[in-house]
């Protein structure tokens, strides 16, 4: 809940993904982001949480402020989840693609939604995604 | 249930109690001092500390279920209410209880009998139980105050009335969190007041809603088609300009859903489509 320290949060039920969304909501406005990026960064982890617990099967999302050494502050997100993995990530990240019944936006659109985003993942060894958003 | 041994063992306490009354009282309110450091005057803590004294040497003479024990229960809950609101953790005030029995053992004369010795370590090892079922006591209340502040923050988010704008137009302003559960209700409660009502146009408002992903764009096309299927225009509005920004990076498409930035936008595209004409009232 600190500045400095980071929070961790266990993601496995519905409830955990709006506390997700709250605390990237206070450390979003700790580390001075604007309120488009502030919006944008808790979309973003809201669309991460849920992939976690809905195709992921649960995990937890790890949440921390980060410097750039340039006087820039920012959050980096962690979700990971010991779930199938996504065999194919290029598919996984294509517009209306999805293997659910949603949208098929959320992998794609979080990750126009930061400004980093890794994803690593393999078929049975889970998924862990890696978000950062820069404040100005 | 009370022996005759017992009795006389509470006797011989209530009896040590009185005796050694100011060197056991000094030292319990010593080692309160030392949990509550300054939060309290020294001067209010011995008043305070001097008035339990005298109730539980009483409960020691009249044993668990006298009247004296009946009247420091009454003491102790008016002074942990008192102290919570102070901001004390549940152990800082639990220790003013438990400090009396260190405060008394470090006070009783003995010898060096293995019995005593034998007793001694019963005593330690005690007070060790007694900080770790504090522990486990300080844990709980926290793990507690974590899942109130999390209710009350959930339960701000359940609310939806639907309410009527004008003859043929009603209103749902969405507020927190829309969730699957949640937008069952909402689309049962507007899809009911829309038959009930008559209604041609229903604005669902999201003025109130932080954050708009694909869940709840998902849960907003569904709900705006039910409303088409019954023939009615649903309008959306309330969209700030963050959320625009949001939807757009996500790559939602509202299609042809009629969508304004304030309520008042949309109530009046709704009128006007209405056919209802406003005029400003003439002076003279």
């Amino acid at each position: 809940m600190t500045d400095a320290g980071a929070t961790e949060i266990p993601i496995g039920s519905g409830d955990d993904v709006v506390r997700v969304r709250q605390a990237v909501r206070e450390a979003a406005g700790a580390a001075k982001l604007s309120l488009v990026d502030q919006t944008k960064i808790v979309t973003a982890a809201s669309e991460l949480a849920r992939n976690t617990l809905i195709y992921g099967g649960g995990g937890h999302a790890r949440v921390e402020r980060v410097d750039s050494g340039l006087g820039r502050a920012g959050i980096r997100i962690l979700f990971a989840d010991e779930g199938p993995g996504i065999p194919d990530l290029d598919l996984a990240l294509t517009d209306g693609w999805t293997s659910g019944n949603g949208l098929g936006l959320g992998l794609s659109g979080a990750r126009r939604l930061v400004d980093e985003f890794s994803l690593d993942s393999a078929p049975g060894a889970g998924t862990r995604i890696t978000v950062v958003k820069w404040g100005r | 249930m009370e022996t005759k041994q017992d009795a006389a063992a509470q006797g011989a306490i209530a009896e040590l109690l009185r005796r050694r009354r100011d060197d056991v009282l000094g030292r319990w309110v010593a080692i309160i001092a030392a949990t509550v450091q300054g939060r309290i005057t020294e001067r209010e803590l011995r008043a305070e500390t001097a008035e339990l004294f005298e109730l539980a040497v009483r409960v020691a003479e009249e044993g668990p279920r006298g009247a004296a024990a009946d009247e420091l229960r009454g003491a102790l809950g008016d002074l942990s209410r008192s102290r919570a609101r102070q901001g004390f953790s549940p152990t800082e005030i639990a220790v003013s209880v438990f400090a009396l029995k260190q405060a008394l053992y470090e006070n009783m004369e003995g010898g060096d009998t293995d019995e005593q010795a034998a007793y001694r370590q019963f005593i330690e090892f005690s007070a060790v139980m007694d900080d770790l079922g504090l522990h486990t006591f300080e844990t709980y209340a926290a793990a507690r105050e974590q899942v109130i502040a999390d209710q009350a923050e959930s339960l701000l988010e359940l609310s939806t009335p639907v309410v009527k704008l004008w003859e043929g137009i009603v209103a749902v302003p969405l507020i927190g969190t829309l969730d699957s559960a949640r937008t069952q209700v909402v689309m049962e409660t507007l899809l009911q007041t829309l038959v009930d009502t008559g209604s041609e146009y229903a604005v669902i408002d999201i003025t109130g809603v932080a954050a708009v992903d694909t869940e709840v764009a998902q849960h907003l096309l569904k709900t705006v088609v039910a409303a088409r299927l019954m023939g009615a225009e649903c309008v959306i509005s309330g969209i700030r300009p963050q959320i625009a920004h949001t939807i757009v990076t996500l790559g939602i498409e509202f299609g042809d859903i009629v969508t304004k930035a304030t309520l008042a936008d949309a109530l009046g595209y709704a009128l006007e489509h209405r056919g209802v004409v406003l005029g400003e009232k003439r002076e003279r």
